[in-house]
């Protein structure tokens, strides 16, 4: 369904195109923030994002999930330029960002963004039509041009022009309004797109609707998605590969399926053992992890999972784990995750 | 009265098969047709409309329902906590044995956190953040019982530790801002358990937390049920944990209650439209290269309810009956009802 070619991509990633070239490259990501308010000289940094790689396929949807705090949202606005990462590469099609390659207007234009609150997302004095032409007039579009593309968009979203386009966002209720971000994020015709929590704050009924939405533009716009959420059903329902992370670093990413079948990670098991049926016969007797996800600043040396992990040994508190590769693209961060394969 | 411990009668009701022999239960709380109204200038949003229930003792009872679909409201009612002078509030509300309505203001603030208590879903604005955790316990036990300072103290020791937070000598001196979330929450319960309240009203509480969490706060929360034989009303949007926690179920649409019933019945066997379609479209599994099946349109504006069924401009089996006629709550099996017209001719 999607190709994971990564024996190609080193040998010639900086080629633009081609299917084998994948969308985006993310080498060794950082970004630690100083913790304000915090003695004067303190060294305290939080470790949001801590020295992440992986790739995103053309086509594909990756699946971003993780608890509060471990930097699923900061890894979002540094792929996006919102923030500015302490190190790292990051390639876009084949362009690094930031050089002639890929300068960052132009990587606004492939790459946008959808975040939770759709309310605060969206101009509360601009109409609808207008917030979605504005991407186009800043990049050069006529008024007439970028008129017509916004209503063009409303219908992909389907929303009808003649009753939305002049209406402002307190008119619509939160999933007409998230619609009209998506129709925003399209307006530039980018390749990929970044939805932070986008459908979080839905009633689960319109969830379904924005998510039926999505895919469908995902085909008719061959869109690649970053699918970051807490939600680990819809990201199952959304992702062809899922990226689990745990205070700042990669622990598991693979296919979704697999990833979901037979987690390899201790905290990817316990995550997904967390999540509760609809069913009244199946209900959790006894929580799978004890204590709250740990502060990330200043994390300690070894395993950063290792104080809420059943199996942690000597060797977690000394060494820490690297994302290893391992069969059919999956790689996970444990020392123990061969001998706990069948745990 | 608080002396009414319900305890020696509840288990009775709850465990033993032969209900027929023995003394019938009084309910721990009654609603009979509460309306809700919210008035402004601009327009009054018909936030409950005539929704009636009964929750018996050591129940737990989970009303689920979109935002905007009064579920919150009703609760709120419940403790009398919603703003008077906007609020139009008409039907009747018993809670073991007050009639909360008539009550005058000093009454129900006797009754708030003695027999009734509340959590919510932000711990962080909920507790009092220049206040420690045993302050905040303490007052609550003070404001309610006779006893001395180091009473109270020795007593929000043992709540901490009922609510599993570790270390808890030391989190009695502890601030809101030193606690991580799911600490937090166990707090709050524990300030919501401080004087053993018959009735803990709890709304979305673990919404704001993650799953992990989650499920440590709501195994906790049931195994505080069973031990303190509480009657518990818990509010969430979410179908899992409903699942997870509920004795029986309430499902809300715009003010009403449409469907009510076990929690098995209504989850696994459900009756009415919107339940069905509620669940239908709740993402849990499906297949990939599917559609999800979706309720068409948006939430019923509150503003400008419609004649006839509230869910009827949504259903997708509705008829001309249903645009006409607002149905009523009927039996679907026993103790399981749904309002629907076209409950018999739906399989």
């Amino acid at each position: 369904m999607f190709l994971v070619d990564t024996t190609s991509t080193a040998t010639d990633e900086r080629d633009v195109g081609g299917a084998a070239q994948p969308m985006l490259i993310v080498r060794d990501l950082k970004k630690h923030f100083a913790v304000r308010g915090a003695a004067v000289r303190s060294t305290a940094r939080v470790h949001a994002v801590d020295g992440v790689s992986f790739t995103v396929a053309k086509g594909e949807t990756l699946g971003v999930v993780g608890e509060s705090g471990c930097g699923k949202s900061t890894l979002g606005k540094l792929l996006m330029h919102l923030i500015d990462a302490d190190s790292g590469e990051l390639i876009f099609d084949g362009g690094a960002i930031g050089t002639r390659d890929m300068p960052l207007t132009q990587l606004r234009r492939n790459l946008q963004m959808v975040f939770q609150d759709s309310s605060s997302s969206l101009n509360p004095r601009l109409s609808i039509e207008t917030s979605i032409a504005y991407g186009p007039r800043v990049h050069g579009a006529s008024a007439s041009e970028a008129k017509a593309k916004a209503r063009d968009l409303l219908v992909r979203v389907g929303l009808r022009p003649d009753i939305f386009a002049g209406r402002y966002p307190h008119e619509l209720s939160g999933g007409q309004k998230q619609r009209v971000n998506i129709a925003r994020a399209l307006a530039l015709d980018p390749r990929m797109i970044i939805l932070d929590e986008s459908v979080s704050a839905l009633d689960k009924s319109v969830e379904a609707q924005v998510l039926n939405l999505l895919r469908r533009l995902r085909e008719d716009l061959r869109l690649t998605y970053i699918f970051i959420s807490h939600d680990l059903n819809v990201v199952q329902y959304i992702s062809d590969r899922v990226l689990v992370m745990y205070m700042g670093k990669i622990v598991e990413i693979g296919a979704v399926d697999e990833i979901y079948r037979r987690p390899r990670h201790p905290y990817t098991k316990a995550l997904l053992r967390s999540r509760l049926s609809s069913s009244p016969d199946e209900r959790i007797k006894l929580a799978p992890l004890t204590g709250d996800p740990p502060n990330p600043i200043n994390p300690p040396p070894g395993c950063r999972f290792r104080a809420r992990c059943p199996h942690a040994r000597d060797l977690c508190a000394t060494a820490e784990p690297v994302l290893e590769d391992g069969a059919t693209g999956r790689k996970v961060a444990c020392h123990f995750a061969e001998e706990l394969a069948d745990a | 009265m608080r002396n009414l411990q319900t305890t020696s009668v509840a288990p009775v009701a709850k465990d033993m098969p032969l209900a027929g022999k023995i003394p019938v239960v009084s309910p721990l709380a009654r609603v009979k047709d509460l309306n809700v109204q919210f008035r402004s200038r601009d327009a009054t949003v018909h936030a409950v409309n005539g929704v009636s229930f009964d929750l018996m003792p050591r129940d737990v009872l989970c009303i689920i329902g979109e935002s905007g679909s009064g579920k919150s409201v009703t609760m709120k009612s419940m403790m009398r906590l919603l703003p008077p002078k906007k609020t139009v509030m008409t039907g009747e509300i018993e809670v073991n044995g007050h009639k909360v309505l008539d009550l005058s203001e000093r009454q129900i603030r006797h009754l708030r956190g003695a027999e009734i208590s509340m959590i919510f879903q932000e711990p962080m604005t909920a507790l009092d953040p220049v206040y420690t955790i045993g302050r905040q316990i303490t007052e609550a036990i003070r404001a309610h019982e006779p006893v001395t300072t180091s009473e109270a103290r020795r007593r929000a020791l043992e709540l901490l530790e009922l609510v599993r937070i570790p270390s808890a000598v030391s989190r009695l001196d502890a601030y809101p801002h030193e606690l991580s979330g799911g600490l937090r929450q166990r707090a709050m319960i524990a300030v919501a358990l401080s004087c053993k309240p018959k009735l803990l009203l709890a709304d979305e509480p673990t919404t704001a937390l993650d799953a992990t969490v989650q499920i440590q706060v709501l195994v906790l929360l049931r195994q505080l049920q069973d031990e303190l034989g509480m009657g518990v009303i818990f509010v969430t949007h979410d179908i899992g944990v409903a699942a997870q926690i509920a004795d029986k179920i309430a499902v809300m649409y715009a003010g009403e209650i449409v469907e009510f019933g076990s929690a098995r019945d209504v989850l696994v066997n459900p009756a009415h439209p919107y339940t069905r379609a509620m669940l239908a479209s709740t993402v849990h599994g499906q297949a990939r290269d599917a559609d999800l099946p979706v309720i068409p349109g948006d939430p019923a504006d509150l503003r400008r309810l419609v004649a006839g069924c509230r869910f009827a401009p949504r259903c997708g089996v509705s008829k001309s009956l249903c645009l006409e006629r607002a149905p009523s709550l009927v039996g679907v099996a026993a103790h399981h009802d749904a309002a629907c017209h076209l409950i018999n001719s739906l399989t």
